[in-house]
């Protein structure tokens, strides 16, 4: 087979695969013909009459609302902590046995407690479960990225007297930038997780709480729609998250390329 | 080794930048005197009332609480539950993920035409299907291997593509030359290489599959630690819950580190591992 004749049947069979696992779901749930298993059709115009946008302001916006200050409060502790623990052994040495103890536990574990502790089964209590987890990662990737920094940036910067707070702003967190936002994207994941999560337990509105309600009504049609959702709206954010990323980092890249050549 | 000197002045150089203290005390007392503090401060907030015994149970009254529970039969063989649907989740996730992966990796054909799908589906949070489960295949074990190994299934299937995309074109190569044929590069020369990928891949799934056994026994209502901790929770007998949710992240520190340490066994050979690069 000649390259040319390999590259547009790769192509093709990108393209025809997905479609026929589509054809055959929907062949298979007409056959089937179980209210549990809705045909893919069935679902679309459910999801759009849910979702697109009866829906919206009532489930959608609630639930995007506790990712984004979950996420959010996640990204800034984790950065403010990682960057100075990433510069202090002891300080390292001191919190490392509770990192590794809290982010090895199953997060729902802490679902009750959160509940008990905080008096809240409303957006205080799942903003905080959402943040808790999503810390982590960015803070392990930011205390490993200041860590990585060539010692010599550091060094030349003391000798030329740049003050403390300088050095940070300047040298150590556009160093360990890149690797934050490594850090920041699996949180954003993780977030769409612990939102789903949280929602589960002692809710009144939210994706999650749409997906409890339909299983417990029995009602298969809105359960489907509502997955959907969680997968287009994690595959959404993890977009967004790259086409920001390219933004910011942008000199890194240069850099690289320019560091490759 | 060229890297031997190179590893030797990174802790000399550590330690003048840092303040002088020996490295063995930094490693050891710190975290021991961090640990005993933030139990003594959770003592404190608790028995001065700052945050009401109620709501928060004492460190003395939780590891009294705990300790009750590990002599009952039925923490153990909740244990158990949840010991086995982590691994099955996470065997089956392996069995399924692992030869998939070496033929996606292999085949740039394969892993074009699958491309869309593995892109659309890994998204999908596990925790999202639980309901579905619930009503589907019901309140059994099968529910949470499902579950289990839905989630684990994804970060090990990536990992064996990339270890088996990322073999050196040159050891390919030459095994291709000294006339080896296709299965026996496969065993001898692509699957070796790849190994650290999939271990690391074991690792990510490996907890992904414990949270997501713990999450199915919390949701669904199937025996195991989860299961206790929901009963716990209906009944609001507070102090349980906290004692249960530390053997929990006991249980997930254990598993951590019994799977690093397999990890280090089998990754004995790799350069990664090897004494002085770090």
């Amino acid at each position: 087979m000649s390259p040319r004749v390999y590259r547009t049947a790769k192509i093709a069979a990108e393209i025809a695969v997905p479609v026929l696992m589509v054809l055959g779901w929907q062949l298979y749930t007409v056959a089937r013909d179980d209210q549990k298993f809705p045909r893919p059709t069935t679902i679309l115009v459910e999801f759009r009459h849910l979702w697109l946008f009866s829906e919206f302001d009532r489930h959608l916006v609630p639930s995007l609302e506790r990712i984004g200050l979950g996420y959010g409060i996640a990204v800034l502790a984790g950065v403010g902590l990682g960057i100075p623990l990433g510069l202090s052994r002891i300080g390292r040495a001191a919190v490392m046995p509770h990192i590794e103890y809290w982010r090895a536990i199953p997060p729902p574990a802490l679902l009750p407690i959160s509940i008990i502790l905080l008096h809240s089964i409303g957006n205080l209590q799942k903003v905080s479960f959402i943040a808790f987890f999503c810390i982590f990662p960015v803070l392990l990737n930011t205390i490993d990225g200041v860590r990585g920094i060539e010692p010599t940036l550091i060094d030349t910067a003391r000798s030329f007297r740049v003050p403390a707070h300088e050095r940070i702003r300047r040298i150590v967190f556009p160093a360990a930038l890149p690797q934050i936002f490594a850090g920041m994207r699996t949180s954003l994941a993780l977030a769409v997780i612990m939102m789903v999560l949280s929602e589960y337990f002692a809710s009144t509105s939210g994706v999650g709480y749409v997906l409890l309600i339909s299983k417990n009504t029995f009602e298969f049609k809105p359960m489907w729609a509502a997955i959907l959702l969680i997968g287009v709206l994690g595959y959404l954010l993890n977009l967004l998250f790259l086409l920001v990323e390219r933004r910011v980092l942008a000199w890194h890249r240069g850099w690289r390329a320019a560091a490759a050549q | 080794m060229s890297a031997a000197p190179a590893s030797e002045g990174v802790p000399a150089r550590a330690q003048a930048l840092g303040p002088r203290l020996p490295g063995r005390a930094v490693a050891v007392v710190v975290p021991a005197l961090s640990v005993a503090a933030s139990l003594g401060l959770w003592q404190l907030v608790s028995r001065t009332g700052t945050i009401s015994e109620r709501d928060l149970p004492a460190m003395s009254t939780t590891v009294q609480a705990l300790w009750d529970l590990v002599q009952t039969g039925a923490f153990w063989s909740a244990l158990g539950y949840t010991v086995r649907g982590w691994a099955a989740g996470l065997g089956v996730a392996a069995a399924l993920a692992i030869p998939i992966g070496v033929v996606l990796g292999s085949s740039s054909f394969a892993a074009a035409a699958f491309r869309v799908p593995i892109e659309f589906l890994r998204p999908i949070p596990s925790a999202a299907l639980i309901p579905l489960l619930f009503l589907t295949l019901g309140t059994n074990l099968k529910s949470e291997v499902f579950l289990a190994s839905f989630g684990a299934f994804w970060p090990l299937l990536i990992q064996t593509m990339y270890g088996v995309r990322d073999v050196d074109p040159i050891t390919t190569d030459t095994a291709r030359s000294f006339g080896l044929g296709g299965l026996e590069r496969l065993v001898r020369v692509t699957l070796p290489s790849a190994v650290p990928y999939i271990v690391t891949g074991i690792r990510i799934s490996s907890t992904v599959a414990l949270i997501l056994a713990f999450t199915a026994e919390l949701f669904m209502g199937t025996p195991g630690l989860g299961h206790l901790l929901n009963y716990a929770e209906t009944f609001g007998l507070n102090d349980q819950i906290y004692a249960i949710a530390l053997a929990t992240g006991f249980l997930g520190v254990a598993i951590h580190f019994a799977v690093v340490g397999l990890e280090r066994r089998i990754l004995r050979w790799h350069p990664s591992q090897r004494k002085g690069t770090a």
